[in-house]
């Protein structure tokens, strides 16, 4: 059996750490430009939309390549309760980055705003341009970023508590190699 | 592709870790600061800040809270029309709304003010907003009022000044020792003083000339920039008088009876700034001197109220702009812009759970 197969397939690893850095960076932008009035609003919104398309195309990719193949299994000793609330919560996080991009772009249709990634790349609207639908959308947007945050702060505890705690090689799957393998006799491979 | 996982070797995975306490102190303090920079950066752990939630939060205080409606300019007219390119602005700007044509518009004239009932003749200022919408779906929104100069430069102050026009419970309006106190503290306003105190408050929406009062920046096709101001000049036969005393209610009656005997004309003027021309202070009008570009002209063919108007779910944020248009580094664009959010997310929200906030209102 190839080592590797404990580690996540090289790009699920890069797609994770990548959108890793987009997502978290996509909900400080959020947060902090509709709490501006400063020249920060503008620069931090004109980023937010480009940032979201992209998070949106990256996300379907990695939705086609998670169900193309599949992760490394949980381990067998891990009691059943953190199985399940392992599984719930990653499906939960691919449907909140795929949600959160359509929700807002959505939300800007119905405002009637033009959607602009650029100053003059401008996508079209998906909804009709309707004030109470913007009111529903802008909330659920608002709902579901925070939602975001949450599940990305107990999805971080989670993976220090395999690295940190149980050491059960969870965490280690997402890194870049296994840990230094004194177990074994083979030279380490960049085979990633 | 999955395996079956290999028993865990009890050699590879002591059972419990050293410093199990540091560990999860560790885990703690990672999701603690994350949470934190988040907060902060949420502006919910940095109490100073000025953000467009208070600078609403004052509107609504001096306004009082009128469900459903904008939380200043609250009291206003919808309107349709068009704007007529004749092409000379396009040297400057590659916008297609200003290569020769016409570009539809919906706009809004209002008066200032978070109250949708004051009375028309309380202010002496008037305001235009326009939303004009290329072929090729990009925007140009622009609100634009009838005095050349805005009172402060920065949002900060334009804050401070919505704290010294608070109303005072007991007259209702507000204390004019805080407004004089505001006003010794911002020499900045001058230039308003004085426009207001020559200006009396229009008979007619259309005699008005409306100003866009923060500098933007031009771009043509080569992507040089050019700082501009620019402004509505009424080409509108004069005002008669308002009657005495002036009725709360009149400037729509009157708009619509002059658009009952046709669209009513507004010349497209802008102004090129030169270098040293300030951008980012609205209080400072630029040198008489400068070049002054007729760029077209802005017609309105006829009004809706703006219950169920065209304009109603429109917000009328100065920084959607097309291709061609950009902002300047004037701070109150930005402000005004995060402002206007806020105040379209409270009004449309209440407009989705109240529903006919408007029409409650309306209601003897």
């Amino acid at each position: 059996m190839n080592r590797d197969t404990e580690l996540f397939w090289w790009p699920a690893r890069v797609l994770h750490w990548l959108m890793a850095a987009m997502v978290l960076t996509m909900l400080f932008v959020g947060v902090g430009m509709v709490a501006s009035v400063s020249a920060r609003h503008s620069w931090l919104l004109a980023l937010h939309k480009p940032l979201g398309a992209a998070i949106l195309v990256l996300a379907l990719l990695r939705l086609i390549l998670r169900l193309w193949r599949a992760p490394p299994p949980l381990p067998a000793d891990l009691p059943a309760l953190q199985r399940i609330a392992a599984q719930t919560s990653h499906w939960l996080l691919y449907a909140l980055m795929l949600a959160l991009p359509l929700v807002g772009w959505a939300m800007l249709s119905a405002g009637g705003y033009p959607v602009m990634l650029s100053d003059s790349l401008r996508l079209p609207a998906i909804a009709p341009f309707d004030a109470d639908w913007f009111a529903r959308l802008r909330w659920l947007h608002r709902v579901l970023a925070y939602s975001l945050f949450g599940l990305i702060l107990v999805h971080g505890a989670a993976a220090l508590y395999h690295g940190l705690i149980r050491r059960d090689g969870v965490l280690r799957s997402m890194l870049w190699r296994r840990r230094a393998a004194a177990e074994t006799p083979s030279p380490p491979q960049d085979a990633d | 592709m999955s395996s079956p996982t290999p028993p865990p070797d009890p050699t590879d995975r002591p059972r419990r870790p050293p410093f199990p306490l540091a560990r999860w102190a560790l885990i703690a303090a990672a999701v603690t600061g994350v949470a934190a920079a988040f907060g902060y950066v949420g502006g919910w752990l940095d109490p100073h800040r000025l953000t467009p939630q208070r600078i609403v939060d004052r509107l609504q205080v001096n306004g009082g809270l009128h469900p459903g409606y904008r939380r200043n300019h609250a009291k206003g007219v919808c309107v349709i029309g068009h704007f007529d390119s004749n092409g000379s602005a396009a040297r400057y700007s590659k916008a297609a709304l200003f290569a020769p044509g016409r570009t539809p518009l919906v706009g809004r004239f209002a008066i200032p003010g978070g109250n949708p009932h004051a009375p028309d003749f309380g202010v002496p200022i008037r305001s235009l907003a326009l939303r004009l919408t290329q072929a090729d779906g990009q925007q140009w929104r622009t609100g634009m009022n009838s005095m050349p100069v805005f009172p402060v430069a920065t949002p900060q102050a334009f804050y401070e000044q919505l704290a010294a026009g608070r109303p005072d419970p007991a007259t209702g309006k507000p204390d004019p020792a805080k407004q004089a106190a505001f006003f010794a503290a911002h020499p900045e306003t001058a230039a308003f003083r004085a426009w207001a105190k020559n200006h009396k408050p229009s008979a007619s929406y259309a005699t008005e000339s409306y100003y866009g009062l923060n500098a933007f920046y031009f771009i043509d096709a080569a992507g040089t920039r050019q700082a501009v101001r620019w402004r509505v000049a009424a080409d509108n036969r004069p005002a008669g008088n308002a009657p005495v005393p002036p009725p709360q209610d009149y400037l729509d009656g009157e708009l619509n009876r002059r658009l009952a005997q046709g669209p009513l004309r507004w010349r497209l003027l802008v102004t090129l700034g030169q270098a040293g021309d300030p951008t980012a202070d609205a209080t400072r009008i630029w040198p008489q001197d400068r070049v002054e570009i007729d760029a077209g002209t802005v017609v309105i063919e006829r009004s809706e109220a703006q219950d169920h108007g065209a304009c109603r779910d429109i917000n009328f944020d100065p920084l959607i702009l097309p291709a061609g248009i950009a902002a300047s580094d004037d701070p109150l664009l930005p402000a005004r812009s995060s402002a206007y959010a806020e105040s379209y997310r409270r009004r449309t929200a209440e407009q989705a759970g109240g529903a006919t906030a408007h029409a409650q209102e309306r209601a003897p």
